[in-house]
This record gives C-alpha cells, sequence and structure tokens, in this order.
C-alpha cells in the first residue's frame, strides 16, 4: 500500500520539476508574497519584529496560485487518457489520490520553505518569537492542504483544466470569506448565532488567523485535517464513480 | 489448456444507451483472440470492463480465478493493458517512464533494469529513450504503450487498436512481437483491420451493436460467406460458344448459381457458386477437360472476411 503511494508521490512531484509549471509557480509565489508582505503589509513601518504581514496574505495569494496548482491533478489525466492507463495498474484509487495529493502538498512546502529570506531577515532586524513563526507556517501549510484537497476533488469533475480552475477558486472564496466581517455581519443582523457561529467556524480565515497567532490549538488542526480528509475522500468517490467520461 | 479469461453475460449501460448487451466468451492460454466489429460496437467498452477500468452493469469478469470487481489488484497485476490511443506521461522520457511503470508493478533491483532493457530490445525504443514521450511519433508512442503492456511479463494482454495508425512496416513489427508472446499468453486484441486477424489471430469474435454476432477461428468465419468455395473460371474460348458453356457449366453437380463476371472476345469468365459451400473445384475441372476448353485460369474462394463482416454488422 505504502509503496505505490511513494512511486506516484515521486512521479508527480517530478514532473512538476520538469515542466515549467515549478518554476512559474514559485518565482510569482516568492515575488507576490514579498510585495504584499512589504508593500501592503507595511513590514518595516509597523516596527515589530514577527511574520504577521507575511502570512496575512497567504489566503489570498493561496486562493489565486493553489487553484492553477490543484486544476490539472485530474483534468489533465482525463484530457490525455492517462487516466485509464494510472487507473488500470494495480494500485487503488485512493493510492493514486493519495500519491497526487502529497505530491502537490510537498510542492507547495517546497515553495513556503523557500520563503526562508524573510524569516532571517525579521531575525536580523529584531527578536522576533520563532515559535510564532513556525505556527504561522505550519498554519500556512495545512491552509495550503485544505486548497489543495478541495482542487483535486473538483479537477476530478472535469477534463478542462480552465473550469476546474474557475470552481476551484470560487469554492476556495466561499471558504475564505464565510469568516469575513462583512459575511458575517450580512447573517449577524438577523440569523441566530448559532447559524452565524457555524458559518464563521467553517473559514479558512478563522482557523488561520488562530494559528498565526501562536496558538496552535488542536481544534484549528482538526479542522483542517478533517477538511483535507473530506474532500480526498470526496475526489476517491468522484473517480470510483466516474472513471470514464 | 486452461481457460484464462472467462467473461459471463457483461453488460454496460451508459444512460439510454446499452453499449454492451450480454456478451459471454472465455479465452484459453495460447489462444490470440481478435475482436471485430465496427465503430461503436462496444469493443473499447468491453476491454475497459475486462481491465477494470469501467464498472460492469451487470455480468462478471474472470481473469485467472479472480474477479475484477471483487479483486481487482489481483486481476489488474495479471493484466498488461494498451488502451486505445496508448496514452502516457507526455512531460517524461521513455526510459522515465518505463522506470515508472516497472516501480509501480513492484519489479525491483537487477530484475527491474533487466526486465526494462529486454522490453526496450523487443519492442525497438532505443533510438528515443532519452526523448520526451510527446515529441514521439505516433509509431513510437504506440510501441511505448505496448513496451508498458508487456513489461511485467504479463500473464493477459489487452491490446486496443495496437497497429492502428502505424506504417506497414511498424504494423508488420508489432504483429509479429505478438506471434512471438502468443504461446504462454492470453492475448485479446481489437481492431478493424480485417488483414490482421489472419495475420496473428487463433480466434475471432465479431460484435455488432454490444452483441457478439460470430465466433471462430478466421477460417471458419469466412466460411460462413455466401460465396465460400465457389469457383472463378476464366476461359480462353470465343464469344460465339459462351451459351453453350453457360449451360455446361450451370449443368455440373452442386452448381447453385452461375454468374456471368465478363464475356467478351479474349475470354469469358464465370463465377460458379455451389449448394451449401460444398467443395466443387474437382467437379469443376473434370468437366471443364472433358470439354477440352482452354482454361486461362481457376480459383477457388476461401470466402472474405470483410464479407461476412459486413454482412453480420450491416444487418443489425
Amino acid at each position: 500500500m505504502c509503496q505505490p503511494i511513494g512511486v506516484i508521490f515521486r512521479r508527480e512531484l517530478y514532473s512538476y520539476f520538469s515542466t515549467p509549471i515549478a518554476y512559474v509557480f514559485i518565482v510569482i509565489f516568492l515575488f507576490i508574497s514579498g510585495i504584499f508582505s512589504f508593500y501592503l503589509g507595511n513590514f518595516f513601518s509597523r516596527g515589530q519584529a514577527d511574520l504577521q504581514p507575511f502570512f496575512m496574505f497567504h489566503p489570498w495569494l493561496y486562493l489565486f496560485l493553489i487553484p492553477a496548482l490543484s486544476m490539472r491533478l485530474w483534468a489533465e489525466e482525463r484530457k490525455s487518457g492517462s487516466i485509464e492507463l494510472l487507473l488500470t495498474l494495480p494500485i487503488t484509487v485512493t493510492t493514486a489520490v493519495l500519491g497526487k495529493f502529497l505530491a502537490a502538498w510537498a510542492f507547495t512546502a517546497i515553495a513556503l520553505l523557500l520563503t526562508f529570506p524573510m524569516w532571517i531577515t525579521v531575525n536580523i532586524l529584531g527578536n522576533p518569537d520563532n515559535m510564532v513563526i513556525f505556527a504561522g507556517y505550519l498554519g500556512s501549510l495545512l491552509m495550503a492542504g485544505a486548497f489543495l484537497a478541495i482542487g483535486s476533488c473538483l479537477s476530478a469533475i472535469t477534463k478542462n483544466q480552465v473550469i476546474a480552475f474557475i470552481i476551484t477558486l470560487v469554492v476556495c472564496l466561499a471558504f475564505i470569506l464565510s469568516g469575513f466581517p462583512l459575511v458575517l455581519d450580512f447573517f449577524s443582523s438577523w440569523a441566530p448565532a448559532v447559524i452565524v457561529n457555524t458559518i464563521s467556524s467553517f473559514s479558512f480565515l478563522t482557523h488561520f488567523d488562530g494559528i498565526t497567532k501562536g496558538v496552535i490549538d488542536i481544534r484549528n488542526l482538526i479542522y483542517f485535517a478533517s477538511l483535507i480528509a473530506f474532500w480526498l475522500f470526496a475526489t476517491v468517490a468522484l473517480l470510483e464513480m466516474k472513471k470514464a467520461d | 489448456m486452461e481457460t484464462m479469461v472467462e467473461i459471463q453475460k457483461l453488460r454496460k449501460q451508459f444512460g439510454p444507451l446499452l453499449a454492451v448487451n450480454d456478451i459471454s466468451f472465455q479465452v484459453k492460454k495460447g489462444e490470440v483472440l481478435g475482436f471485430l466489429g465496427p465503430n461503436g460496437a462496444g469493443k473499447s467498452t468491453t476491454m475497459k470492463m475486462i481491465t477494470g477500468f469501467l464498472a460492469p452493469t451487470a455480468g462478471t469478469v474472470i481473469v485467472g480465478g479472480d474477479d475484477i470487481v471483487k479483486k481487482p489488484l489481483a486481476v489488474k497485476r495479471r493484466l498488461g493493458y494498451l488502451p486505445e490511443g496508448a496514452p502516457a506521461y507526455p512531460d517524461m522520457t521513455v526510459w522515465e517512464f518505463l522506470g515508472f511503470i516497472a516501480d509501480i508493478r513492484g519489479l525491483t533491483g537487477t530484475a527491474r533494469n533487466q526486465r526494462i532493457d529486454e522490453v526496450i530490445q523487443r519492442v525497438n525504443l532505443n533510438a528515443v529513450l532519452h526523448q520526451p514521450i510527446d515529441t514521439l511519433s505516433k509509431g513510437f508512442k504506440r510501441r511505448v504503450g505496448l513496451a508498458q503492456a508487456i513489461l511485467h511479463d504479463p500473464e493477459v494482454l489487452i491490446l486496443d487498436e495496437p497497429t492502428d495508425g502505424l506504417d506497414p512496416n511498424q504494423k508488420h513489427e508489432v504483429r509479429s512481437l505478438i506471434r512471438d508472446m502468443a504461446q504462454e499468453k492470453v492475448i485479446i486484441l481489437s481492431t478493424h483491420i480485417l488483414e490482421e486477424v489472419h495475420a496473428v489471430c487463433s480466434r475471432a469474435i465479431i460484435i455488432a451493436n454490444g452483441s457478439v454476432v460470430a465466433d471462430g477461428t478466421p477460417s471458419e468465419l469466412e466460411a460462413q460467406s455466401e460465396t465460400y468455395n465457389a469457383v472463378t473460371l476464366t476461359l480462353a474460348e470465343p464469344q460465339s460458344a459462351a451459351t453453350d458453356i453457360r449451360k455446361g457449366l450451370a449443368a455440373i453437380q452442386g452448381v447453385a448459381k452461375l454468374i456471368p463476371i465478363t464475356e467478351n472476345e479474349q475470354q469469358l469468365c464465370y463465377q460458379l457458386v455451389p449448394q451449401n459451400k460444398q467443395a466443387i473445384v474437382t467437379e469443376v475441372s473434370q468437366y471443364v477437360r472433358t470439354q477440352n476448353w482452354s482454361v486461362a485460369e481457376m480459383q477457388v474462394d476461401h470466402g472474405q472476411l470483410d464479407a461476412v463482416f459486413r454482412h453480420l454488422t450491416a444487418a443489425a
């Protein structure tokens, strides 16, 4: 069981780097995350030694970049017909889904790790709490995983990558916005508090902010883990149901 | 010989469309089974169900004693499959791709590398080993697909249109490859090239509209041809003798029908169709000798597979 996952994982991860996807993604990720934290996040003028302005923009950055990464996971397999090859090999659908997801996740982890100059900078300039920064990275990685799991599932419904991209973006946006004051205010004016809290509890932002503040609450971890598990399970179910077109 | 593949009442419904309608057959080790049928007859759908890519609506597929639905991994390990169009991962090189397949098939160490080398020799991929697959010609892509399918030396090989889009030389290569492997395996291949059936298949199944309409050796199928054992006779006799000759030929015992093909100054040509497809060539040649006609050409029809094919598939 474990070994074929590794084979799929290696092939997928390798394929990111054998095409321009990896380099384009990483360069743009580093570039935009830098711009956001320095210009929009006032990294310097805040005068605080932390990476709050850096992590603050990650949900928005992921909103556009992750669907671009996840759209190819299954849509491309469908388009090229290689799904027929992959799913007639002696592996289970779960193995294929996990292998591909983990490769994409590992790839975002690599991109995230390459932001280490930010961490060095803030350590040179001041004396930050590195545990909080570590928590920020962990939260960011978990959130990227949730985005990817959503993207994996939605990429399995179509052979058109553009459609996969747009639908993933919309669903991810819904998951971000459900914690936004704008949306919550709209509901809180008439809906009971239970509903408002439920909607808010589905939000990436609520849980992500919690983690980036340095509080690694088990509930936040469970939230992201169960979100990933749910969407991956949905991917498997979808593929089992509809392997061919 | 043991039965390796057993298909029973296999059925596939796509919404209102019944793509495969209760197909049953068995294939024994050493057989090369050709799947014939017009486009859309259900050949590929049947193959996709045998390989576990599509779940059957009803019926069972048993490969080497295991049911594809109950024990998919056990069956998939026994199978090598070349899907239609030979899909692969276009950004990988041939070498990387075969390595990936070998790894996922669980080949390791020296056995893995030996097997990859062997397959590369066998399908002649040396020249393109380090090229990305999307830069390859159609013929090479097809060969990569074949290499991938035979890499783990499977007991059962399913090939969906293995020679489609290849030039005559490449077709020849692929066919001899299939013949070489035939003895120790079960090979099921689909094609709509009828000559291929003669070239490689020991048995053929004709499918039309999702049902089996014929099942037999290529010669048995040809024997269903209406003109089977018919004799085509060309005589170098003057046109003036035509009427007598016709009368004489039609009266030969066993001849059901005489079809004039050409009648001119140089030659007279007739086709003699026998009753009940019996052999009449001896009677015809004896009669011609007694008449002292000079024969320019005489041919026995062994049946036309494409005539049988058209007859069986157009009616449905």
